[in-house]
């Protein structure tokens, strides 16, 4: 079943968080003029239906020690890349892998996997991994760690047109 | 439970399964063996000190609005004022300085393609600077959280 636009609302009223109250949904629900039991049937539902792809803490890398972050990317033929896609995101020290497209000439690279870990030796470690277990050290790659963190908070779909 | 087990499990334990159900900080609290008021106060401490940014859903992408990663070469000497102003804007949720010649990578979110669209076109007029547009074409992992037993 697609999302109707109580879903909406609903997801667009939790985007900065349950509020930290013995009984959080129902304080939703009321925002929403719904029930507290409306809201959380709509949440399993969304749950079971992987439009919700996981409910719970969000934690920040930084803050809980992971304080390197990289950026891995590769240069793959588009034949290849769904299959390295799928082997990489295996890994559990891989917290993200997506294809996205190339731009050429600035940006040659097609995969993309984040990697977090407690410094950067580890990292560099996690990566030359992937490069050697899957056979990656002859494409086209690079590594870009993070330097500063300027901004990182949740998404905020509801937003409609530039401001 | 010492507390830093309590601590651990609650980052651990909810970041995929968070209870739906009326009193989800009482059933966290069962499960651990302390206080529903006890939950509550280590979350309100975590959030407060940033290690919890929130409790709440992530959306599996392009099911609900629009997103995009975008990328930019900024010079040196103006990459604090241009990060600046594109963390200003609220369909920005991520923005990192990366060590490349792009050096600023930032991730967009709206309601639809083209609010998002508007978002870079409007970075890109007031900052003079191209904006890189890339856009997830395939996802191989799904957020399943963050396992603190990582390395």
């Amino acid at each position: 079943m697609p999302i109707d636009s109580t879903d909406r609302r609903l997801l667009a009223t939790i985007e900065d968080g349950l509020p930290l109250v013995p009984q959080p949904y129902a304080v939703v629900a009321q925002g929403l003029g719904l029930s507290e039991a409306d809201v959380l049937a709509r949440l399993h539902r969304l749950r079971s239906e992987g439009i919700i792809s996981r409910f719970g803490l969000v934690v920040r890398h930084h803050e809980l020690g992971y304080r390197a972050n990289a950026m891995a990317v590769w240069d793959v033929s588009d034949g290849q890349v769904d299959d390295i896609g799928r082997q990489l995101a295996g890994y559990d020290f891989v917290t993200l892998c997506y294809r996205r497209p190339r731009r050429l000439p600035l940006w040659p690279y097609n995969l993309f996997c984040m990697v977090h870990g407690r410094d950067r030796e580890t990292v560099r470690e996690q990566i030359a991994r992937l490069n050697a277990e899957q056979h990656l050290e002859a494409h086209p790659h690079d590594v870009l760690f993070s330097r500063r963190r300027f901004k990182q908070r949740g998404a905020r779909y509801s937003l409609r047109g530039a401001a | 439970m010492e507390p830093d087990q309590v601590k651990h499990h609650v980052l651990n334990d909810y970041q995929r399964d968070f209870p739906l159900e009326s009193r989800p900080f009482a059933r966290i609290a069962d499960e651990l063996g302390v206080r529903e008021e006890d939950v509550l106060a280590l979350l309100a401490d975590l959030q407060a000190g940033g290690v919890v940014s929130r409790i709440g859903a992530v959306v599996r992408p392009n099911t609900v609005g629009a997103s995009t990663l975008a990328a930019m070469a900024v010079p040196a000497e103006r990459l604090e004022a241009v990060a600046a102003l594109v963390s200003a804007r609220p369909e920005v949720n991520h923005n990192y300085e990366r060590e490349h010649t792009l050096n600023l990578w930032f991730v967009v979110a709206a309601a639809d393609q083209a609010a998002v669209r508007a978002t870079l076109d409007s970075i890109a007029a007031e900052t003079g600077l191209p904006v890189i547009d890339l856009p997830l074409q395939t996802a191989y992992h799904i957020d399943l959280g963050f396992d603190l037993s990582c390395p």
